[in-house]
Parts: structure tokens; sequence; C-alpha cells
């Protein structure tokens, strides 16, 4: 299991952060998103290699409006 | 040791700039707080403003994001912030996710320390700037109006220094403006107005006063018509900036006749 988002998400084991973002219906070629693995920026470029261990905590953010 | 520059004497005469980069206009727009996109894209329009700010939070799958599209529409540039943050910590990783999602490495800081007040705390966002700078951000901190946090928050590299008119979304105007001139008066960076406008005049002061560029949201975005809102601000930073290289008259505790004294008539009693 893994969290994203601060929600509790029962994965395959050892899923990439880009199977994450699938499973969860993002589009990986999104613009504007981001994403943080154990409070460190996973770069664009490694969503597709990068496995997730068990208790990973991922953060997907993106721009909302705000001052 | 020079005295430092006065007021007069930073006139605009010439395009802010700031980290190298020329802005026409001197008003930046938060998108806080607006309540349908299309409003904020016909503010944004309205305040000619060339940078808005946004915030960074978690994806929400079912809302389709519309918010970059309608800021690119307008050919207008992104700052994040890193409104929420309390931490040093948790501000630096939102400026590194803004720049990754963003592609820009310019970050408004926002550090609070303070839920009511939403006032910045001091010794995090100095760290945060000085860890921001080192990681290569150009750095715009949102301060208090202390002349002394702000000289520190310039030494340790920020482009510029935000120190605040009152809270956020307070509409209180510039609680401090005898801080605010001391701010400016030291300051080798761009200073720019953030947080406390209520209104029009609130935006010419600041630049009155010496500021060189005022960050609106909640004033525009909250007000009863916010694209009006918006024309009226963008005209009050133009009058500012015409008053300040005008020069206004000195503040006089007696009056001084503008009328000739000589020549008045006697009249018959």
């Amino acid at each position: 299991m893994i969290f994203v988002n601060g929600t509790p998400v029962d994965t395959a084991a050892q899923p990439t952060i880009r199977d994450v973002l699938v499973e969860l219906e993002i589009d990986p070629e999104t613009a504007g998103i981001a994403v943080a693995v154990d409070a460190e920026v996973a770069r664009r470029g490694v969503w597709p290699t990068r496995t997730l261990h068990d208790g990973a905590q991922v953060e997907i953010v993106q721009a909302v409006q705000g001052g | 040791m020079t005295a430092p520059p006065q007021a007069n004497e930073r006139a605009p005469s010439r395009p802010l700039q700031i980290a190298g980069r020329t802005l026409r206009s001197r008003l930046l727009l938060g998108t806080g707080g607006f309540t349908r996109m299309e409003t904020l894209g016909e503010a944004i329009a309205a305040s000619e403003t060339e940078l808005v700010t946004v915030a960074m939070r978690r994806v929400d799958p079912a809302a389709k994001g519309s918010l970059l599209d309608v800021i690119a529409a307008r050919g207008v540039e992104v700052l994040p912030n890193t409104a929420g943050c309390f931490t040093a910590r948790d501000a630096v990783l939102t400026a590194q996710l803004a720049r990754e999602a963003l592609h820009t490495d310019w970050v408004k800081l926002e550090v609070i320390g303070d839920e009511r007040t939403l006032l910045p705390d001091a010794p995090e966002l100095l760290v945060a700037a000085e860890q921001l700078v080192d990681d290569g951000f150009v750095v715009l901190p949102y301060t208090n109006d202390d002349p002394v946090l702000a000289r520190r928050l310039e030494d340790v590299g920020c482009a510029a220094v935000m120190p605040l008119g009152s809270p956020i979304g307070s509409g209180q105007g510039i609680a401090n403006p005898a801080n605010l001139t001391l701010i400016v008066e030291a300051a080798g960076v761009p200073v720019i107005l953030d947080a406390g406008v209520g209104t029009a005049s609130d935006a010419a002061l600041a630049i009155e006063l010496g500021c060189d560029a005022v960050l609106c949201a909640s004033a525009i975005s909250r007000a009863t018509d916010p694209v009006a809102m918006a024309h009226a601000i963008r005209h009050a930073v133009l009058a500012g900036v015409l008053a300040r290289g005008a020069g206004r008259i000195e503040r006089r505790t007696h009056a001084r006749a503008s009328s000739p004294v000589a020549g008045m008539p006697e009249y018959a009693r």
C-alpha cells in the first residue's frame, strides 16, 4: 500500500510513479502537475521508471487559484 | 556612508526590472478569490498585469484545470506561491514542485506563522529564502513590514522584497507607512507591496511611498465588480507613478495660502 495525497491506495507490488498516475486516471502527460515522493521532488523524467516502496508517501500537485 | 535615496530619486522613469526581467506593468495580480474563470480572465486583461500568482495544491482528478489555460490565453506569466506553508521545509519543497510543474524558477515565497493573522514567520522565511536562492530560484518573499527583515532577505539574495501593507485579505491598506518608507529607502532590490490593499487609493499610496509595484488579490477578486476594480487599481498604480515623479508638496502644520496676499481690496464698512 502507498499513500497518494494522503489517501491509502492499494497497488501492484512496486508500481512506478507513472503506474500510479494512470491508476488514478491522471494523464501523465498533463502539463502543470508535479510529484513528490517522501517529501522530495520526483522529476517527470523518472516517472516511468521510479518504483515506489510499500508505504511511500506520494503527493501530486497542480497550480490552483491563489494570491 | 551615503544617505539613502529620497522617494523622488526612486521615481520610476524606467520600467520595473526584477532579476533582469523587464515588467511594463507595476501591478501583479493574485488569482485567488475569483469565483468564475471568465471573470479572472477579464480582470487579468483589465489590470494589464504581466504576472499572476497561483498556489500549489493536491490534484483534484474531478476538476479539469482550466486555470493555466485562462492565464496562458491572456498572455501573462505565472508566479507560483508557497501559500499555506508554515515551515521553511514545506515552502522549499512547494517551490521545487512549482518549478517542476510550471517551468519557472520564480517563486513568491510565503512562510506563514499564524493562522489567524497569516503574518509571515520571520525566522522560517529567512531560512527558506536562503535555501531557495542557493537552489537557483528567483525569490520574491512576502515579508512583514520590518525594515531589518527586508534587509536580511535582500542580503541572502532575494530578487525583491514584498512587505505587507496589512494582513492578507484584510483590506486595511497600509497600516505602517513609516516602516514601508524605511524599507523603500534602504532597499537595493524592488519593493512590491503585497497584501492589505483594499481599494485603488491604497495602491496609489504604495507607489507614492516609493514601492516599485503592488500585488493585489482580494482587493480585486472579492470586489463587487472585480473587473472594474482591476481597471481602477491599474489606474491607481499609474497615478502613483505619475504623482511620485511629479513630486508631492511638503506636509505643513499650518496653512499656506495659495492665493496672493498682496492686492487684497479693502471693502467699505
